[in-house]
């Protein structure tokens, strides 16, 4: 075991992985020599050379078109967009090429692209850096959407996510690189070597897709929730005194509905919490899951804190921020409701 | 073929043509085929207007819900095809039928594709001629425009990756060329320079609008490349010889690691853009008639005829051996079903490869489906 954070984390995990499996390439703008913006593939043009780890130019369109050639020619591709909020250029590629190439071909042809992209508010990065576009991938058929809340599954997903023949969209939520944030942004950051799951294995391992974890166990009420709101969901349970059980969903898309139904059957309330828009966000899927597996176990209506559905504004981001106060009282309305 | 795109930038202005107006070969672009692959190239262009026919009129019989005729067109798919390797990778438009027919894809795997039937290489899942065939190198067309083309790009830097010899090619229409994916595919492939030869097909029309709304009256669509640095060759796409004898070049070029080329073939589209289009609403019927570089298949005959190598009797004999191989194509294509003769596709392959393996929601989709069908999965 080792201390990493969420960077060093999915850098180890591109490491082993290319070191384990030849046709592994990774592309992307400024993935190579300089290592990205964030630092993820920091180094593995070194090791693995120019033809392995790609420069690419400034079209997301280009990159993720070409990676799916590559990976119809036997490569396995991991492209980086550089920010979620920059991957619309390449949305056709993904939605009407990569999300349907085994369907539309009967199965046989496919690229098994991973896409890797940061997410997420809580950086100053306004309204082109902040967004949490992970809704709109999830409901297209044909590919898997990650996003995990901590560097132990960021490695073993990716690596998952890189070694599943589906394509995945990997959401990794930058405002928790270097360590777990509360949502308070006026207390000082942590590093991640003070939270458990810094404690990431050096060696190869991986965390499956489509599995949930159970981060708190509780019996009064289930808070569904993925990526940085996990950190802000324990936070405003505490808070309010309540005993909480926090579902980290890590896989989106295929959802874990079981484990679900069988922590809402035991609370009879809930509450899913998200950082993008509410209106058609993903938590409405979610409610409309748990209402209709949960119905007659349910004690309260389910209740639903994201961010206002406005785009994500610079100057006021901690009031657009879903942050403990907003959580908890939600936490507090589900719990005095019925 | 070693010479930079900036020396050899008027191939992008001038019309390479091999056959003259005498249909006589002629200039430094005769490619000096044998009479053996000159009559299989006629074959093969005879075969693939006899399918388009066929096909045309089974649409207008209802028997298929839409085709498209790559009438006009065919010298393009059979010369190109004739000129690369069968291990080159062909990323395909949806008016290059004659790839699949010159690779020998069968004629009754293409026909139930259109089908929607029991044979359907898309087991129902596309419209149709959106046909794919992995055995013999050719990708599957989307239906989207221009998305393939940064597709063959990424698959020839997968060769070169990889060490491979094996060359990609693609093809877009003239208006296709305004896509983003178009541009796209230009810079990847002048930044990294893979063996790959991007296609314009610039058959005038794109549906109702001509090739200046896509920016062809301004410069040449193979001009397009020139402020990458990519050559760019501009081809008389009814002059069968010219296309092999550009094929064959950007092909070697492409080959030795000279990188990418970017043709355009001038021709014409002899048909409607689809089933579904009327051209009268918006061209003139005699255009074709007119066009400068005529019939592709005309012109290949005429040449071949002057050669001494083919008569107007054995023209007519080859066109009826084409029909009925067609014919019984045909007739055994309907024998794996229709849209409304059976047998049918189980409306449960509807839930099938949308992954790898069939996830849990899906199969209680299936499950619900069949059960109010009366069908069992």
């Amino acid at each position: 075991m080792s201390q990493m954070n969420m960077i060093q984390a999915i850098n180890s995990a591109h490491d082993l992985i290319m070191e384990k499996d030849p046709t592994v390439v990774v592309l992307g703008e400024d993935v190579g020599y300089f290592g990205g913006v964030f630092r993820c593939t920091d180094g593995l043009q070194k090791k693995y050379g120019e033809h392995r780890v790609i420069d690419a130019p400034i079209a997301e369109g280009g990159i993720i078109g070409t990676a799916i050639g590559m990976g119809v020619n036997g490569l396995r591709p991991v492209a980086e967009i550089q920010f979620a909020d920059y991957i619309y250029p390449g949305f056709d590629q993904i939605v009407s090429e990569l999300a349907r190439l085994r369907y539309r071909s009967g199965g046989e042809f496919f690229s098994p692209v991973t896409i890797r992209t940061p997410c997420g508010g809580g950086i100053r990065g306004g309204q082109t850096h902040s967004q949490s576009p992970e809704g709109i991938f999830a409901h297209i058929s044909g590919i898997k959407t990650v996003m995990p809340s901590n560097p132990y599954d960021a490695k073993g997903l990716l690596i998952s996510a890189i070694e599943s023949d589906d394509p995945v969209v990997f959401f990794e939520p930058k405002r928790i690189y270097n360590g777990p944030f509360d949502g308070d942004p006026d207390k000082p950051g942590v590093s991640w070597s003070s939270h458990p799951m810094g404690e990431v294995p050096e060696d190869y391992f991986n965390v499956p897709l489509g599995k949930a974890a159970v981060v708190e166990e509780g019996d009064e009420l289930t808070i569904i929730c993925y990526g940085t709101i996990v950190h802000v969901a324990q936070a405003a349970a505490r808070l309010t005194g309540v005993r909480a059980e926090i579902i980290d969903l890590r896989t989106l898309f295929p959802l874990d509905v079981d484990t679900l139904i069988k922590s809402v059957e035991k609370t009879g309330r809930c509450l899913v919490a998200h950082e993008a828009t509410r209106f058609c966000g993903y938590g409405a899927e979610l409610v409309s899951t748990v209402q209709q597996e949960c119905f007659w176990h349910l004690e309260a209506p389910i209740e639903r804190v994201a961010g206002w559905d406005t785009p994500y504004p610079h100057a006021f981001e901690w009031k657009y921020f879903p942050g403990q106060k907003r959580v908890a009282a939600g936490i507090r309305k589900v719990m005095e409701a019925g | 073929m070693e010479e930079p795109a900036k020396n050899i930038e008027d191939l992008s202005r001038t019309l390479v043509r091999v056959l003259d107006d005498d249909h006589e070969a002629k200039g430094p672009w005769d490619p000096s085929l044998d009479k053996g692959i000159l009559l299989k190239a006629l074959r093969y262009m005879v075969l693939t207007r006899a399918y388009d026919d066929r096909m045309q009129r089974v649409q207008r019989q209802g028997k298929i819900s839409f085709y498209i005729q790559s009438l006009g067109e065919e010298a393009i798919s059979i010369g190109q095809g004739l000129a690369l390797e069968p291990g080159d990778m062909l990323f395909p438009s949806y008016r290059n039928q004659g790839l699949f027919i010159l690779r020998g894809t069968e004629l009754v795997d293409l026909m139930c594709q259109c089908l929607s039937n029991t044979g359907d290489m898309c087991k129902g899942r596309q419209m149709p001629i959106m046909y794919q065939d992995p055995a013999r190198n050719i990708f599957s067309i989307s239906g989207n425009l221009a998305t393939q083309f940064p597709q063959a790009v990424g698959w020839a830097m997968g060769s070169a990756i990889k060490g491979e010899k094996h060359i990609a090619a693609s093809w877009v229409g003239d208006g296709s060329t305004a896509e983003a994916d178009f541009h796209y595919a230009l810079t990847f492939a002048a930044v990294y320079q893979p063996p790959v030869i991007l296609n314009v097909v610039n058959n005038q029309w794109a549906i109702s609008s001509f090739q200046g709304f896509a920016g062809g009256e301004r410069r040449s669509f193979a001009a397009r490349g020139l402020g990458l640095g990519i050559p760019g060759i501009r081809v008389d796409g009814n002059d069968l010889l010219a296309i092999y004898a550009a094929t064959r070049w950007a092909a070697e070029r492409a080959r030795s690691g000279h990188g990418p080329t970017l043709i355009e073939h001038v021709t014409y589209r002899g048909g409607a853009h689809s089933t579904s289009d009327d051209p009268s609403r918006y061209r003139p019927k005699d255009e074709w008639a007119a066009f400068p570089l005529g019939d592709p298949m005309d012109r290949l005959v005429q040449h071949l005829v002057k050669l001494g190598y083919w008569t107007d009797q054995e023209h007519t004999a080859l066109e009826a051996e084409m029909k009925t191989v067609v014919d019984d194509a045909w007739k055994e294509a309907v024998s794996f079903g229709t849209m409304t003769e059976p047998p049918f596709l189980g409306a449960d392959l509807m839930f099938e490869d949308v992954f790898k393996e069939m996830p849990d929601h899906l199969k209680k989709q299936r499950d619900e489906l069949m059960e109010l069908s009366g069908e069992t999965s």
